[in-house]
Formats: C-alpha cells, structure tokens, sequence
C-alpha cells in the first residue's frame, strides 16, 4: 500500500502496509533514526511525534490513521541551527545516555506550544508519560523552565 | 604470559597469596606495552592510542563505553589537560575493542580490602593488579572504574603525546624542546613561531615519546570544571546513533523469541503461518528460540509473535515460593565470608536486649530505555558488529567463535548506549545477530529485541535476604551480626562469560554492608551464596545495591532502639572510623535543615553507603498526600576524593539515586511456571517526572583516593526511602518493592 507523508515539510511515499505503526515506518523506511522505540504500548514516550502540532505516541499510530503533517525531533533543530528549547536542554547538561530525550523534547515543545508558561505542576502533567532511565527529571524540569523564559522573551 | 593467564583464569577473585605470586611473575610482562591498534589516517599520525592527530584536528579515543555517565567527556578532558587542544576542536570516539584499552581498576577493585581504611599498600597491591587487567584484555566499562583506571593513564597519553609533537618542532627549528609550549592545538616558540600539530603528528608518531610528569591540579584549565558534554548536542537533537540507529546499505531487519523458561532449550517450532506473512524474508532456528528476518522491524515482530513453539524446561524451580526457598535456606549454610569480623559477636553484650530483623529484596530487571540489539554482517570471512556494549573485546572474540572466524576478522563497533546499567557487560544480544548474520550471509541484519523479550531475558540483580541481630548500649551500638544470602554475581557473571572459575570469599556478594565505616565494637558480616539457577548480572552497584538497604536500614533500626536521632547516631560512630565519611553526613545534615524532628504528614530518612571508592549520604523526604505518599525532595552528599567534573558527578549522583528510588518503589521480577511475569513497564514501572523529588548534590573531594560516580548514588536511596516512610508512617520497611506495603505516589 503505498501512503504519501509529510514529515518535517518534506513529502514522502511509503509503501508499507496500513497497520504498522508511524514509529517503524519512520525509523525503518524513512530513516529518521532520532525518534526511539522503547516499549511498542504507549507507556514510555521515547517515540513521541508531533502530527499538527500534537504530541502523539508513533508506536500507537498506525500509518492508515495518520490524518496530518507530521514533525520528528529531526524536524525541531539541528545541531548547527538548535531550537530554544534544545539550547536549554544543552544549557542545562540533561541528557546522560539520551535515548529518550527526543520524546521528551518533543513532549516539551507540545507543552510550551500550548502553555507558554507552564508551572512545576503543569510540567509534572504534561511529562509524567516520557520515562527516563536515567533519572534526569530535575535538569528536563529546569531546562523547560528556562526555555518557556527564552520562548516568551521572543 | 600462558602461566599468568592460568593465574588469572583459575582465580579470578584474587586471594592475596594469589596476588603475591602473581605481581612477582607479572613484572616482565606488565612492561611490554600492548600494541597500537589505532590505524594512522592519511596525513596524520596515531601518537598513542589515545591520540590521533591530521590535518583536519584532534581526535581522542576514550576506549569506556558512554552509557550516559558522561565518561566520553571526562576522558576526553583528561587528555586535552595535557595535549593542549581546545574543547570545541577534539572528536571523541570510542575506538576499536583492543588489548590497549583494558581496564586495570576492574580487576583492583576486587581486592577485599575495605576502601575506606585501604592502607598505601594495599592502595599499591591495587595499582599493581593492572597487569593482570592487561594480559586479559579486560576492556570493560563497569564497577564505577573508569575513571579510577583513566585518571593517571589519560594525562599520560596526553602529556607524552604533547611532548613528542614539541620534541620534533624543536628538532625542526633548531631550539630546545624545553623552550616551547603547547596551546590550542599548536606548538609555540619563544619568537612567536605556531606550528600546528597536524604538521608535526606524523613525525611525532616516529619517535619515542619523550618521559615527563603530570601537570599540578592547580594549573588544570578543563579538570575540576564542569565541561559541554561532548555528546550534548546530538543527543539533543536526535543526532546521537544509538546500536539501534545503526543503518547500512542493504540492511534487513530481524525480531526474536527466546524460551521464557531462562536457560531452557527449544523442543520444536511451526513457522508455516510465519513465513507466509507480509515482509518475512527468512525464519532462523537459533537453538533456543527463532528470529525473523524482514523488511521492517515491527512486521518482523508480528511473525515471530505468530510462530507456534514448544518450549523446553529451565533449570530452576518454577515459581518464586521455591525459588526464594533457595537463597533463605543459604542464610543456614555455613558462610562463604566472613569479611568483618570484629569483637564477639557470638554473645549478647551484657545488660542488652537482642534486637533482630529479616528483609528480602527481589530479582531486578535492568530496563534500559533502549532495548537489547544488535547489527551483524558476515561475508564468509569477516564479520561486522555494530551495539552498544560494555565489553568489546568479550564480544569480538565470543562473536568470532560463533562465526567460526579468528578475533582479528571481527570488527566491533561500539555506540552509544541507550542505558547500560550492567545489562550491556553481557554479550547474548550480539551472539544472537551473529547467528541470524551468519545464517543471512551477505545480508547485514539488524537484530531488534522487544521490550517483552527485553524484560523477560535479563541477566537480574539477584534476590537477596538478610538476617540481622543487633544491641544497643548507652545510645551506640555495641553489637551488629548480619548475614546476607544471595546469588553470587562476582562468581556466575565472570563463570558464565569468560570461564573463569572463582575462589576465596567473595566481596561483591557483601560489598555495602562489611565495608561501611561504622565503628562497633562486636561487628561481623557473613555472605551465604545461594545456588539457585536463574540468570543474574551486574546491576547497577551490584551488591551494594541490595547490602545498602539491609545495612542501612538495620542500623536506623538499632537507631530506634536506642532512642537516638538517626543521623548522629550513624555519625558518633563513624567519626572516629572515617572523617571524609562522616563529613558527608555532617554535610547532608546541614543541606536539608535535618532537625531530626518533622511535622505531621511529612517523613525524612536518612541512609550512608560507602561503595566504589565514595562515601554517599542521602535525605529523602516523603509527604502524605490526597494521590498517596510523594517522594518530594531530596538531599546528596557524596566525597569522590577527586571533583574531574561537577555537572557530570551531580548527574551521576542524583540518577544514581533516582534508579535506585524506583527499584525501592517499583522494582520487581517475579516467576511462574519458570518465565519472568513482568514484561514492559506499565508491569516494571520506574519513577516519573510527578513522583521524583526536587534534589540538591554538594560534592566534596576529601577522600584519599578518587573514587566511582556511576553507581555510588544508588546504594543509599533504598534504605533512606524505608527510613523515611518509618518515619511518617511508624512501619518498618523491610522487604522491596515498597508499593506493597506502602500507599505510595506512582
């Protein structure tokens, strides 16, 4: 079956079948490698995406069900051009081994795009389905703090 | 060197007879320098191989697997103090699995010395164990030692590869070497003269590197200051390759399954219904469990899922009653240790009253956020391997039986790690993809574990149980007598892997509980080893991580009993034993305002370990709340002897910390009818963003030597939970996970 997609503003055709999930067809037709699976049921976040503007789990999204342009962490900055958020998640030293931080950063960025200034409650809301590992809760805390300031700042 | 490895192979938990033959023997060998395995590229030069040098820059290889510790920075600091480069100029890469990387405090730190009164020769007998690190080829990352190896060994590729550049610029301009310096990546003479070190690396590699010291701490530019990780960016940008991300032309990819029943064989499988499904190119018997071949990952996983097998039995009992019979019926068989043993404590002191206490915590699975994988290729006479390991040498050389090939025509190629934690010391998930790569010769093939297949083939921190008695006098405590019945990891891991049969008593089955720097006057600790069956591993801190809750959690016991508060209770005896130790208490006590007293609804604990070489203190404040019992903040204080890195220590600290609180609150794998009942994380959960407390580290460096990061944050986590939710609660936490007694937050 092949599917156009739009994914970080740039067109797609993939021909795979309705029911695999966004996450496969991302990481192993499309090759964007930088959204992560971590559990394949929708309870750890490393695979969040955005489908128009939403932050949605791409292992629970089914290709067929797809019904918009859809934005990786590929699609939020570079490593020679960072958002404002990654510049504070680099400012604050979050990430120890990394592999969820796309879903978190992706989680984050739905967040301040719908609250622009998010308390520390606001935050354990929005975040509490991205697990981490290694434990870096207090610096992606911080880190969404300061990017909300730098955000509002312009 | 055959003799040395008969050594080595035959006891590898060193007794010190073993040691004294083995440094005598080992002295012409620990010599000879393991050979470069760095190739030159073109135009430049390898120095050392920790150095490589071209016209496009400076690259320094930190041969310890970055799990998230944030080693690739350290060590990457180390040399650039010395080579004179500037931090956004260097690449940092792992480099290949080679005899030059071993790592020399993986086999010290097996020593069975307690760190905190290791005497200068005993510090000595340690440094001298490197040998024997070296004629095994031990590259490990693990045990909290890479930077206990790297400190020294680092500054010396820098420093020698710094003065072997100036050496050959002196040379070509006609001066004395001692007249130039070094900065930003070129050589300076005194008229002004820079010449960069891509001119002069390819020379430099030619000669012998002149001998010099190390530079002072007090001059150190990029030591003891917190640095950029050096993997900050891309894994901020989804940029990092994690094994996972690893993409080759032509690349298939592959799911498995394997005989829940751990170490059980498979009877029998029907693919028909497999085969015949969307995007399956090829279903592979590998022994004990098939892999599917495919198109797509999750389509591969869908026929593996589809495949009717018949599962063969495991080698121990089938359900957690007779399991955990097992390791309590240890704690009866006489001890395999008796590693502190100080005063009587047979008797009862007089005028006391017994106090005692059992606790038990279960099997862990590691959980790493990426799942277990591994990318192979096999030509017929090469074979490729790309996966985040913390042993690749191990890998090469157990991949090249498989493939029947020689270690040389093995590449390993070692990435990021997503999560470590111990899991990836093993080397099953890498022998899988290269039977699949062998079976698909030609095709390279990417080996992907569910998170299902993940939990449920673990090699699990072991479930322990303790048996403690204690008495108290005149508010301290005169008596301590525990014993502590596990599987042993330090034996079975090293058996399974490598072959190496063990001997003597066994430290890392007691380590965080015969090591701590209390000062009691009758004070004994036994380790029991438990023969059970089921696959375990290194977890995170390893022993520590279960002796610290039994420890800890027996000597707030005793704390009570004596109607003492806790924390100076825990310092009036550690004072006269180990000042860095008690200071991190006086520490932790001074950051959380600790009064002893707490309001209604609110708790604090306190708990102290001392593993990997640093002292650890920890406050935990829980609150009771409308949702349940929050873990609202937190307090650290650690001594690491040595401040390399103070945003790195603090991250290390406090998510040491935050895995050890979820394996308190969440962590549990249980069995039945032999296969592991847990299988993703909404059924081994870990705290979250709602449920982690606010925290605070202060890091001190008062210690005589440098010690760990990686793992001392976790020990004391369990036990100041329990201690804290006694506190609030008046109910003695005495067995993990505490979701089952306590109506915690999650």
């Amino acid at each position: 079956m092949s599917t156009p997609l739009t994914i970080n503003g740039q067109s797609y055709t993939v021909d795979l079948p309705g029911d695999v999930p966004l996450l496969w067809v991302l990481r192993d037709a499309v090759g964007l490698t930088g959204t992560k699976y971590g559990c394949g049921v929708g309870s750890c976040g490393a695979c969040t995406v955005h489908i128009n503007g939403e932050a949605v789990r791409s292992c629970q999204t089914a290709l067929e069900d797809v019904d918009g342009d859809i934005t990786t962490i590929e699609g939020i900055g570079t490593p020679d051009a960072l958002s404002k958020l990654q510049t504070a998640w680099v400012t604050h030293q979050v990430a120890q081994c990394g592999y969820c931080q796309s879903g978190q950063i992706m989680q984050a960025a739905a967040l301040l795009a719908e609250n622009p200034a998010p308390n520390d409650a606001d935050i354990d809301d929005a975040m509490q389905g991205n697990l981490c590992r290694c434990g870096t809760y207090p610096r992606i805390r911080a880190a969404i703090h300061t990017a909300a300031a730098d955000m509002r700042e312009g | 060197m055959s003799k040395l490895k008969t050594i080595t192979r035959r006891t590898f938990l060193i007794s010190s007879a073993a040691i004294a033959g083995g440094v005598a023997f080992g002295v012409y060998q620990d010599r000879k320098t393991p050979p470069n395995p760095l190739t030159a590229p073109t135009g430049g030069a390898a120095l050392n191989p920790f150095v490589l040098i071209d016209q496009n820059g400076v690259t320094l290889i930190a041969p310890r697997a970055e799990m998230g510790q944030g080693i690739r920075t350290t060590l990457a600091a180390l040399v650039a103090e010395e080579l004179d480069v500037a931090w956004d100029d260097i690449t940092v890469l792992h480099g290949p699995a080679a005899q030059a990387y071993y790592n020399g405090a993986a086999i010290a730190a097996g020593l069975p010395f307690k760190d905190y009164s290791i005497t200068e020769f005993q510090h000595g007998m340690g440094q001298n164990l490197d040998f024997v690190a070296k004629m095994v080829s031990l590259q490990i990352t693990g045990g909290s030692t890479s930077i206990r190896d790297g400190y020294e060994k680092m500054r010396h590729a820098g420093a020698s590869a710094r003065e072997a550049l100036k050496q050959v610029a002196a040379e070509r301009l006609g001066v004395d070497r001692a007249t130039l310096s070094t900065e930003n990546s070129h050589v300076i003479a005194t008229d002004g003269t820079k010449i960069p070190y891509g001119d002069l690396a390819v020379a430099a590699a030619k000669i012998k590197a002149p001998q010099t010291g190390l530079r002072d701490a007090a001059t150190w530019k990029y030591l003891g200051k917190s640095m950029p990780r050096v993997d900050m960016v891309a894994k901020s940008t989804g940029t990092a390759r994690f094994g996972i991300d690893t993409r080759v032309d032509g690349m298939k990819f592959a799911a498995l399954r394997i005989n829940p029943r751990l170490g059980g064989k498979m009877i029998g499988f029907n693919a028909t219904e497999a085969e015949k499904m969307t995007g399956v190119d090829r279903v592979i018997d590998l022994g004990n469990g098939v892999a599917v071949v495919g198109s797509n990952t999750w389509l591969a996983q869908q026929a593996v899922d589809a495949i009717d097998i018949t599962w063969g039995d495991a080698p121990y009992p089938a359900d957690m009653a007779g399991i955990l019979a097992k390791v309590n019926s240890a704690l009866d068989d006489s001890p395999n240790s008796t590693l502190r043993n100080e005063g009587d404590a047979d008797d009862l002191p007089a005028g006391t009253t017994e106090i005692r206490a059992d606790y038990t915590v279960p099997y862990l699975a590691h959980s790493t956020m990426e799942p277990m994988n591994a990318t192979a290729h096999f030509t017929g006479d090469r074979l490729e391997i790309w996966c985040g390991n913390q042993a690749p040498v191990l890998t090469r050389d157990k991949c090249a039986e498989i493939a029947g090939l020689g270690p040389s025509a093995v590449s390993v190629h070692t990435t990021f790690m997503g999560g470590g934690f111990g899991r990836r010391v093993e080397i099953d998930y890498s022998i899988y993809a290269t039977k699949v790569a062998v079976a698909m010769q030609g095709t390279p093939v990417q080996l992907t574990w569910s998170r299902q297949e993940d939990m449920r083939h673990d090699f699990y921190r072991p479930a322990a149980a303790a048996r403690f008695r204690g008495a108290v006098k005149d508010g301290r405590a005169v008596l301590m007598d525990g014993k502590i019945a596990a599987q042993s990891t330090t034996r079975e891991v090293p058996a399974r892997l490598m072959g190496l049969p063990a001997a003597g008593p066994d430290k890392g089955h007691v380590e965080g509980a015969y090591d701590q720097p209390y000062a009691i006057p009758n004070y004994r600790i036994t380790g029991h080893l438990a023969e059970v069956g089921v696959p375990i591993g290194f977890w995170r801190a390893v022993g520590n991580s279960f002796n610290g809750f039994f420890h800890e959690t027996f000597i707030d016991e005793l704390a009570h009993a004596a109607a003492r508060d806790p924390l100076e209770f825990r310092l009036e005896m550690m004072r006269d034993e180990h000042a860095p130790s008690a200071t991190t208490l006086e520490t932790v006590r001074d950051m959380s305002d600790w009064t002893g007293k707490t309001p209604d609804g609110i708790g604090r604990g306190v708990a102290f370990t001392y593993s990997f070489g640093t002292p650890v203190a920890q406050v935990i404040e829980v609150q009771q709340t409308d949702d349940g019992i929050a873990i609202t903040r937190a307090w650290i204080a650690c001594d690491v002897g040595v401040i390399l890195d103070p945003s790195i220590i603090e991250a290390q600290m406090f998510g040491g910390m935050i895995y050890g609180l979820s394996a308190a609150v969440h962590g549990e794998i249980t069995f039945a009818d032999c296969a592991v009942e847990q299988s993703n994380f909404p059924d081994y959960d870990a705290l979250r963003m709602h449920n982690a407390p606010a925290v605070e580290v202060q890091i001190l460096a008062s210690n005589a030597h440098i010690g760990g990061v990686g793992e001392p944050g976790t020990p004391p986590a369990m036990p100041a939970l329990g201690n804290a939710l006694f506190d609030l609660t008046g109910k003695r936490a005495r067995s993990l996970p505490l979701m089952h007694d306590f109506d915690l937050l999650t």
